[in-house]
């Protein structure tokens, strides 16, 4: 499989999940590309956030990756 | 009184301890910061939060700076409307240096930079060893880290699931003891894996700490999932005559460090041979014998007697793996993996060992699973296999606490069959 492949498989899944779903692990990454090593998978998913496909969600302890714009946004952290 | 009434903060004041309180009033008087009403609003959070005894920060957000997941982290107040001033109030992880050795000059410039774009308020240091800034907006970060890669060349640290911050002790810099250079290593493994610091990689969070000696004055045995002790593995060199200089009182045992008080005169057999652990020392009254096999590095003679026992000369670290502190389970110490590894530029062996162990936990770790709990869960055995490793004496901990050996049929001359189904006829499970 390609990139090019891939950051569209990525994008496809998550399209598919964002409703129930908007945040991800990085190993949720790997299962949707069971073929490529997890090194490569971690190396294209953070392209994707440089490329602002994706973007990076952070408690401080553990980082969650998801669809730029997707689930609660930064403007909307002082609404009730 | 400030801006709010905060009657039980005021009690933590009152102590003989310097408080975190008056520092935040004080910062809040001083008003140079650029967020004018962080420290006030801050200190009417914290009370709010001990009237109703539950935080009043909600749990991490959206923020960092371009090409970077790490080194930011979003914090959000609960009560934006009380609390405007901290409604975002960012934490910014600066990369320490190595040691934390800083100029004034240096400090002033990063306190300035941090006034211009934030509350002010700084921890000195976060735990991990991060210079932390403690509040900002996010349409400050950016010009932040502008100033600060480019203006000051100081890098952000690590957080979330990434490698954190690097750590060492003072090392060779201050320290007799120090059996490896910290600061290169620290250095070097921080310049080497900056992929690693800056963006996500891992299941959950990685830490390196570099002792230069097992005193172990950053922790790195309790603190790191790999943690890099310094070792000799040659024998302690004994001065004779330095040993019946702090016998007969010429020397102050341990420098000098406990002579506030009259413990009476220095007891060699008492407070020497007969502590140390593996009963690996003798002395006759006129000689000191070690026998070297049996020492477990303990530092106590060393450190009793530093002018008469000094470390060997050939030098490098132990290697453990597995500390964290307690989320499932308990805390959790280092186990020692690699007695002894070569610690000299470019550090090729500890690379080679690190990169295994990454790609073992990227495959087989869960979410949030710390690499000391794989290797619980994985065993041990599995562990030294991906390492690449054989077993040895030195990783057992507790002999005979746990007793089984499980063979592999390939370790077994002419193997073995099993019947599964047969075993189970008679073995319920």
């Amino acid at each position: 499989m390609t990139e090019e492949e891939a950051k569209k498989l990525i994008l496809e899944t998550l399209q598919g999940k964002s409703k129930a779903k908007s945040k991800f692990y990085l190993k949720d990454f790997y299962a949707m590309i069971p073929d490529m090593k997890a090194r490569e998978v971690k190396n294209i998913v953070n392209r994707m956030v440089s490329e602002g496909l994706l973007e990076y969600w952070s408690s401080g302890s553990t980082t969650l990756i998801g669809l730029k714009g997707m689930g609660k946004q930064h403007g909307e952290e002082d609404e009730a | 009184m400030g801006k709010h009434n905060t009657p039980m903060l005021d009690e933590l004041e009152k102590g003989p301890w310097p408080s975190f309180v008056s520092d935040i009033k004080q910062q809040a008087e001083k008003g140079k910061h650029i967020l004018k009403d962080a420290p006030e609003d801050l200190l009417g959070v914290m009370e709010l939060s001990y009237v109703d005894k539950v935080t009043h920060w909600k749990h991490g957000g959206i923020v960092g700076v371009f090409g970077y997941g790490g080194g930011i982290i979003g914090r959000y107040c609960d009560q934006p409307k009380m609390f405007p001033g901290v409604a975002h109030f960012h934490t910014v992880r600066v990369n320490q240096p190595s040691s934390k050795f800083y100029t004034a000059k240096y400090l002033r410039s990063l306190c300035d930079l941090w006034e211009h774009h934030g509350s002010g308020l700084t921890n000195m240091h976060g735990s991990t060893g991060d210079i932390v800034f403690l509040g900002t907006t996010t349409d400050h970060l950016e010009p932040l880290f502008f100033e600060m890669t480019h203006e000051l060349h100081q890098d952000l640290g690590g957080s979330g699931s990434n490698l954190r911050t690097p750590e060492c002790c003072l090392g060779q810099s201050r320290c007799e003891f120090a059996c490896y250079d910290t600061q290169e290593a620290c250095d070097n493994l921080t310049h080497e894996y900056q992929d690693e610091l800056h963006r996500p990689a891992f299941p959950y969070k990685f830490k390196f700490k570099f002792d230069g000696c097992p005193n172990g004055c950053v922790a790195s045995i309790a603190r790191s999932d790999m943690s890099f002790i310094g070792t000799w593995r040659d024998d302690i060199r004994i001065d004779q005559a330095a040993v019946k200089a702090y016998v007969g009182g010429e020397f102050a045992p341990n420098a000098g460090a406990y002579s506030g008080r009259d413990w009476g005169k220095f007891d060699i057999q008492k407070e020497v041979v007969d502590l140390c652990p593996t009963g690996c020392m003798r002395w006759d009254g006129s000689k000191l014998e070690i026998n070297n096999r049996e020492c477990v590095r303990c530092m106590h003679c060393l450190n009793v007697m530093p002018r008469a026992l000094r470390k060997g000369l050939e030098t490098g670290a132990s290697i453990l793996f597995g500390a964290k502190a307690p989320i499932l389970e308990g805390a959790q110490m280092s186990t020692l993996t690699v007695p002894f590894l070569p610690m000299e530029s470019p550090f090729s062996e500890a690379k080679e060992l690190i990169e295994k162990v990454w790609d073992w936990w990227m495959e087989e770790g869960k979410n949030r699973e710390r690499l000391g709990e794989l290797i619980q869960r994985k065993s041990f055995q599995e562990f030294l296999r991906v390492c690449e490793l054989d077993p040895d004496p030195r990783m057992v901990d507790e002999p005979r606490s746990n007793p089984y050996i499980f063979w592999k049929e390939e370790e077994v001359e002419g193997g073995w069959t099993r019947d599964i189904e047969a075993f189970r006829a008679k073995h319920q499970r």
